[in-house]
């Protein structure tokens, strides 16, 4: 298991590169019922990871473990060298170094566009508003819809609004970008504008770990493909390998059923 | 960039038309058309002879007010109109009442108009500036003026007092109770749910009577504290309560999402609440926040048990006047005050569904 995620992170010139997430034996329980077992993981800095599965198998709770949205019951977790505890403090200086995008955006719909983009920078970082509305007009650009800057989210499309929040999230320059299923609420003609976003992104070299089901977007741009299944990670490879030569029974079925049509 | 707005369509029909369309377009909605009109027919034109044919409208005592067919005694009304809206408060020091009204008016008037500017600093105003200035002005003691005891104060004046005192602080409290309903921390959740279920499960009367006659007897000899005091107090914790549990209402209605996007921008538990989730869910219950506004505003009659007159206590307290003792006197001073709060209850509601209209349009979900 530590053989392949060693050897999958050393492709592509991130050998020289530090860790930026460490995952070391972690385990989550909801009541009797252990989502995550034993999850070991690292990610360095700006490397992409898919992570894929079925659902159920505890893809969005591990990330979701990352920022402590979710608390782990057991092993560890590191941001930066920060390990994640009930410590508040700690937690809060992991978030502002951590952005997600969520399935269902999230985005505030009693806020502008332009409001939800400068809110965090502004209460979190202490920007000037001017400072935070000019960073907000440049993310806007790049995920190219500045002419919505005063609309409500409730005007928008849904893949305009998940470039919104993907905006939002850069807001704040994080190191590290968790996406969770961020394609899956959408209509199948607005995936691909999500998707372009998604891949500059990930050109600019900003470490990413996405649960999605978009195998062609892991093949693009994944550094690794982490397959998860009943709560553990069954394998983890550089996608070329994963795609063609899946080692586990359960990543062939999945692979079979998700890559059939 | 442009933006093309349709206006609703609107068919130019004539008036008989129209009645045909809504007013008998089947034979049920004849017959309650028929019956509406049966009722409008028994009370408006019985109403408006007692209210203004019938009616005496000047006169300097009873014997103005005591016609065979006599209706309305409005003298009663005009004569004690001083006493109703101020009570038994100095009648040189009025202009002190007059002063505070029109302070809270300028600050009230401009919050409530979305398009006028510096919101904040007018809120700043009216629960900063305004709460200490109405004291000092109506209490007095202070700056040259003289005392004047919560004794005296009484009429539409105490009723706004008391009133306006429970509207502007229940509202926060309620807020921090309905979170603290929801708090993770199991010692604030059962304050929080001790304290609602107490104060919904008696009734505001009994508040009220601890309040002015029990609390003193648990406080030490000599200690008192100002009776009208006592009854804001009551007051604010009971409708407090009352306001929780509907702002709880509208915090169930955000989904966890929000508070959750909240989290991952690094907000902290009070900016988010305070930023993305109390914003959200009082929009949600307007229409219950304004009813519980309504329910305290008419409870605000209750004063009267402790021995405070408020504007019906001050109608209530007049009738014994021997002067106006006519059979129409009560009828008219009820149908007075009946008139006066319905006024501004209906206002509320009116401005309540002005609110809604808007935040509707503003393109927010």
């Amino acid at each position: 298991m530590m053989d392949s995620l060693e050897k999958a992170s050393s492709v592509r010139d991130l050998a020289t590169a530090r860790a930026k997430i460490e995952i070391d034996g972690m385990s989550k329980w909801y009541g009797t019922f252990q989502v995550l077992k034993d999850i070991n993981l690292n990610v360095l800095e700006g490397e992409r990871i898919v992570i894929a599965g079925p659902s159920g198998s505890g893809k969005s709770t591990l990330i979701r473990c990352i920022n402590r949205l979710e608390t782990h019951d057991a092993g560890r977790i590191a941001i930066d060298g920060v390990e994640l505890t009930d410590d508040l403090r700690r937690v809060d200086v992991v978030r502002r170094e951590v952005g997600m995008v969520f399935q269902q955006f999230n985005l505030f719909p009693h806020m502008t566009v332009l409001e939800n983009l400068t809110l965090a920078p502004v209460l979190v970082r202490k920007m000037p508003e001017a400072e935070a509305r000019d960073v907000a007009m440049q993310y806007l650009e790049r995920v190219r819809i500045p002419e919505q800057a005063n609309k409500y989210p409730g005007q928008l499309s849904g893949g305009q609004q998940q470039r919104v929040a993907i905006a939002r999230a850069l807001c704040m320059n994080p190191h590290v970008m968790l996406f969770d299923e961020p394609t899956s609420a959408l209509d199948p003609e607005m995936i691909k504008e999500v998707l372009d976003v998604m891949i500059g992104l990930a050109e600019s070299g900003m470490t990413m770990l996405c649960v999605t089901h978009e195998m062609g977007f892991a093949r693009q741009v994944a550094d690794r493909v982490v397959f998860m299944d009943g709560g553990e990670i069954i394998e983890a490879d550089v996608p070329e390998e994963f795609f063609a030569h899946p080692r586990n029974d359960r990543t062939r079925a999945f692979l079979q059923q998700i890559l059939s049509h | 960039m442009t933006q093309l707005t349709l206006a609703p369509v609107r068919r130019r029909i004539s008036a008989i038309a129209w009645v045909r369309e809504n007013l008998f377009s089947s034979p049920f909605n004849t017959v309650l058309t028929l019956a509406a009109l049966y009722l409008i027919w028994l009370v408006v034109p019985a109403l408006l002879d007692w209210a203004v044919f019938r009616a005496t409208f000047t006169g300097l005592d009873r014997k103005a007010c005591l016609g065979a067919d006599q209706g309305a005694c409005w003298p009663f009304i005009t004569h004690n109109l001083g006493q109703f809206i101020y009570g038994h408060y100095p009648e040189e020091e009025r202009w002190r009442v007059n002063t505070t009204f029109v302070l809270g008016i300028a600050g009230l008037v401009p919050l409530m108009i979305p398009r006028v500017p510096w919101k904040r600093l007018n809120a700043l105003y009216m629960l900063g500036f305004f709460p200490l200035a109405a004291f000092v002005l109506l209490s007095g003691g202070r700056s040259g003026l003289s005392p004047v005891d919560t004794a005296y104060w009484g009429g539409f004046m105490l009723t706004l007092v008391v009133a306006v005192t429970g509207i502007v602080l229940s509202l926060p409290l309620g807020i921090v109770l309905a979170l603290g309903r929801r708090s993770r921390l199991p010692l604030i959740r059962l304050f929080s749910v001790i304290y609602i279920e107490f104060w919904r499960g008696v009734p505001l009367v009994t508040v009220l009577f601890m309040a002015s006659v029990m609390l003193p007897l648990f406080l030490p000899q000599g200690v008192t504290f100002d009776k009208l005091l006592r009854c804001l107090i009551g007051v604010t914790l009971f409708s407090a309560a009352y306001m929780a549990e509907v702002v709880r209402g509208g915090l169930q209605a955000i989904p966890r999402g929000q508070q959750e996007a909240a989290s991952a921008l690094g907000l902290g538990y009070w900016q988010s609440m305070w930023f993305i989730v109390i914003p959200q869910a009082l929009r949600h219950v307007i229409p219950g926040i304004v009813n519980t506004f309504i329910g305290l505003f008419k409870d605000t009659t209750l004063v009267l048990v402790v021995g405070l007159f408020d504007l019906f206590g001050m109608v209530q307290f007049q009738l014994s006047d021997a002067r106006w003792s006519t059979p129409q006197t009560p009828t008219t001073g009820y149908a007075f005050v009946a008139f006066v709060f319905w006024v501004c209850c209906f206002g509320m509601s009116r401005y309540s569904m002005s609110i809604e209209k808007r935040l509707k349009q503003g393109g927010s979900k």
